[in-house]
């Protein structure tokens, strides 16, 4: 249990998919202009991180790995479907977003409306594979620990993108150099927060 | 000189425009996501950029081949299945002739599928073109972005390590531990310094070229 918790906090902060991986860097500036519309964004992810790393973690040790057929018969236990894994993962996101918005749609409209643009979006936000695939490489050994890893990421995800999206709107104002606003600052203050985010290195519980 | 010419200046154009005023890294903001952790190094990112490079290439090749026979309703599930089959096509190969590599890049090969570049692309240029020129601009996109990470990552190994493509540029004896006056700013290899390095040449850019800055 305690791994489950270090695992957890370990992927908000440490880990963290954006100041470390800069994956969803896309999304990230694209829609970081008002808190607004990043929180929804963010809560978005966090939702189809995760539903989609634990399905991915089922089919990557059931189907997937060396191996991981011996299930059905003693026979396979050779075969090795690892090169199929980004077709799969791809695709298990893509439905699995479109399954969501029409669950999301159906029973909470009220929800639907202020998540449902964004859903579609995150289809093709690296930080959806990157977590399926970081999923594969570090073998975690429970489905517990891939779930708690899902939502982790996710939740990492969110204060990246409210944090800067408050700061975007603070600067709104200020005096910047007009070659560096916008875009060249958004880049500049997401560096700063990453050497920020640093300070957390090294924790552990 | 045709369109369809080989080597007309279109082509020529296509070619060439996302080094400067149409780079897809700093002016359309496209594929920051999955390559940026991999520019620590000469090398990796130098392998990164040409996988890139042949994966917009080939499937914007592809799917300007199949473009009239594509559906529109399916066709963000079409290209993701193309994106997808030359990444494993990549992948394979980087394992099988540059396996450490390949180790180094780790999930980033992977990442290059969800890179925006390539379905942005596929999207905008080859849904509605000849494969021909699609091909040429996938790899002058390809190249455009892979010119970004090799400047990124030049500044940051060269910094960083006091090497390029591994091997030593500065010399052992200018280092503190062996009596000299030098120490690596170790800033360079932590992760936000991309960031930031990519802020700078933005700033550079946009300041040589009014007609690219933020009106808001």
């Amino acid at each position: 249990m305690e791994e489950v918790l270090n695992i957890f906090v370990k992927s908000i902060f440490i880990d963290n998919m954006v100041f470390a991986y800069f994956l969803g860097m896309c999304s990230y500036l694209a829609i970081s202009k008002t808190v607004k519309t990043s929180v929804g964004l963010g809560i978005a992810v966090i939702f189809v991180l995760g539903i989609t790393v634990p399905i991915n973690y089922i089919l990557e040790n059931y189907l997937l790995a060396p191996g991981a057929l011996s299930w059905i018969s003693a026979d396979f236990k050779d075969l090795d479907l690892s090169f199929l894994s980004f077709i799969i993962f791809i695709a298990i996101i893509a439905s699995m977003v479109q399954l969501v918005e029409m669950f999301i749609e159906k029973f909470s409209p009220a929800l639907y409306s202020s998540l449902g643009i964004f859903l579609p979006l995150i289809a093709v936000n690296c930080a959806i594979l990157g977590g399926a695939l970081f999923m594969q490489e570090r073998e975690y050994t429970s489905i517990l620990h891939a779930t708690s890893f899902g939502l982790g990421s996710g939740v990492g995800w969110f204060l990246a993108i409210v944090g800067i999206a408050a700061i975007r709107e603070k600067i709104e104002y200020s005096n910047i150099p007009p070659a560096l606003r916008g875009l060249g600052i958004s880049f500049i203050i997401t560096g700063l927060m990453g050497i920020a985010f640093m300070s957390f290195l090294g924790i552990k519980l | 000189m045709s369109k369809n010419s080989i080597f007309s200046s279109e082509i020529g154009k296509i070619l060439t425009s996302p080094f400067g005023n149409d780079n897809p890294i700093t002016v359309k903001v496209l594929g920051i996501c999955s390559a940026l952790a991999v520019t620590v190094k000469l090398q990796p990112a130098f392998v990164m950029a040409l996988s890139v490079i042949v994966v917009t290439a080939f499937s914007n090749l592809l799917i300007s081949l199949l473009r009239n026979g594509i559906p529109p309703r399916i066709r963000i599930i079409v290209q993701l299945v193309v994106v997808a089959l030359m990444v494993i096509i990549v992948d394979q190969l980087l394992k099988a002739f540059v396996y450490d590599i390949s180790k180094q890049l780790s999930v980033f090969v992977g990442l290059i599928i969800t890179n925006c570049i390539i379905m942005g692309r596929l999207e905008a240029f080859a849904l509605a073109n000849k494969p021909w020129p699609s091909f040429v601009d996938g790899v002058g996109n390809g190249m455009g972005y892979g010119f970004i990470l090799i400047v990124v990552a030049f500044f940051r190994e060269l910094l960083g390590s006091g090497t390029l493509w591994g091997f030593r540029v500065i010399p052992e004896s200018f280092y503190m531990s062996n009596n000299g006056f030098y120490v690596d700013n170790g800033m360079m290899i932590l992760p936000p310094m991309a960031l930031i390095l990519i802020g700078v040449i933005i700033w550079i850019q946009r300041s040589r070229n009014k007609n690219l800055v933020d009106i808001s």
